[in-house]
């Protein structure tokens, strides 16, 4: 199945793609294996939206989908079915700030 | 006459300035990497085309990219930087022990005669090496499992390592400095390292004279003296004439001995540049007049240069890495602020104008001869 990804301007701009990504997956996907297919089709992407060690969520990243948070779930939580039959986009983007 | 490119690192991403060998007309290619802060980019010195860049930001982390072409184009390359294992903990603000993080990059130095070699000085404090053109980085451990290292603090900015120093006439020896650290130098090419802060004191630690804690802002050398190094310390400008084994005071007649820049003229050694900055709580040039400050004698003995500089309600900083010299005749300085104004003085530092006014706030500057 392939599903969508929509990233945040910073990392489109670094992945060099202008609208949502698409990625294929297996069967019943989870979040972690999003990001892997990501990762593996976009290699400068590594490290930015998980660490590049620990793989775990960089702190101000969020990952909503079908108007839920998923930032929180565990990486072996399932997508949910709209995003893999290709309905919603799963969206990656940074945690709002002011910043500087 | 060849021409000039100033790379500068800002805020808010990368700009190119290009001017020919007068120095007068400059364009502005930019932004790159447009949102990122760009703590440094740099470039090699035996290929020019060969650049470097450090693009990080607080939500997506560190990103290094390379140019192959003078900056015209970039790709992205290795950004796994792993502290090697075992080396426990650092000292946090408030003295408890704090596990060693990555955090960014602040600098990048590539190799004197090879495009593929490449130092980086992150935060945490640590020095990291790469051979295979920034692809992948390995960390020169024995830095940070240095017997001091536990003891490490950071300075306002964080634990940084900001300065690498590689010496000319002596294959193997690369000094660095960190903040609040120190200067450490290595003679075996990063196997092991010693602390060189012997001369410096320092009122805001415990015992001012102490062999680690310094905040060291910055490190000039001049490739035909690398023995000699100008310091700008968090207050104090100092000098050493035997790479860093002892240091002694400059500041002189400088109307603030704080500050964040030193470099050194690219044809006389004993000529240097800082820029005054008024205190540490205070980060702009007294009085609100930008000057830049010239020693001909090594230090010492200072004069103002104010040509083509506002003189009046000027109260922008100049950051540790924003100031670089080209090696043209007659040398070319040049410095960024965080008021976003790069400026160039084609003429040693007598007069001065304004390359570019309106940047994201300037983190770095560095310039290329070509």
């Amino acid at each position: 199945m392939t599903v969508r990804i929509r990233l945040p301007a910073p990392l489109r701009t670094l992945a060099q793609v202008n609208g949502d990504i698409h990625v294929d997956l297996g069967p019943e996907p989870t979040i972690s294996e999003l990001f892997e297919a990501l990762e593996a089709s976009y290699p400068m992407l590594r490290g930015t939206i998980r660490d590049g060690t620990t793989l775990q969520r960089r702190p101000f990243v969020r990952f909503f989908a079908c108007e839920e948070d998923f930032s929180h779930l565990p990486p072996d939580t399932a997508l949910p079915l709209e995003v893999t039959r290709g309905e919603e986009a799963f969206v990656v983007l940074g945690a709002i700030a002011g910043g500087s | 006459m060849g021409g000039v490119r100033v790379l500068v690192g800002t805020r808010k991403g990368a700009f190119i300035l290009n001017s020919d060998g007068r120095r007068e007309k400059w364009s502005i290619d930019g932004p790159y990497f447009g949102g990122w802060e760009i703590y440094h980019l740099n470039a090699s010195p035996v290929d020019p085309k060969r650049i470097y860049a450090s693009q990080s930001n607080a939500w997506f982390g560190q990103i290094i990219q390379r140019s192959n072409d003078g900056g015209a184009t970039w790709t992205p390359v290795g950004n796994e930087f792993n502290y090697a294992s075992g080396t426990g903990t650092h000292q946090w603000y408030d003295g408890t022990a704090r596990p060693w993080e990555f955090s960014r990059i602040w600098h990048l130095e590539p190799g004197l005669d090879n495009p593929d070699h490449v130092w980086a000085g992150a935060q945490d404090a640590a020095l990291f090496f790469s051979g295979d053109g920034a692809t992948s980085w390995e960390e020169v451990s024995g830095l940070r499992n240095h017997v001091t290292g536990s003891e490490w603090q950071p300075g306002a900015g964080g634990l940084c390592l900001h300065t690498i120093q590689l010496d000319p006439s002596r294959e193997g020896r690369i000094l660095v400095a960190i903040s609040a650290a120190g200067v450490f130098r290595s003679d075996d090419n990063g196997t092991t390292w010693k602390p060189k802060n012997q001369g410096l004191s320092s009122e805001y630690i415990p015992d001012p004279d102490a062999e680690i804690g310094h905040c060291v802002h910055r490190i000039a050398q001049h490739p035909l003296a690398p023995e000699v190094l100008f310091m700008q310390k968090h207050w104090d400008v100092m000098r050493s004439d035997d790479a860093g084994d002892s240091w002694y005071e400059i500041s002189g007649n400088l109307p603030s001995d704080f500050g964040f820049v030193v470099d050194v003229h690219a044809h006389d050694p004993e000529t240097i540049y800082v820029v005054p900055i008024k205190s540490d709580a205070e980060h702009y040039p007294p009085e609100g007049r930008l000057r830049v400050y010239r020693s001909r004698t090594g230090g010492g003995e200072w004069e103002a240069l104010t040509a083509g500089l506002p003189q009046q309600d000027y109260y922008h900083n100049v950051l540790r890495e924003a100031m670089a010299v080209d090696d043209l005749d007659p040398c070319g300085i040049y410095f960024g602020t965080t008021g976003g104004q790069v400026y160039a003085s084609s003429n040693e530092g007598d007069s001065w104008i304004e390359i570019a006014e309106n940047l994201p706030a300037v983190l770095s500057v560095e310039v290329q001869s070509l």
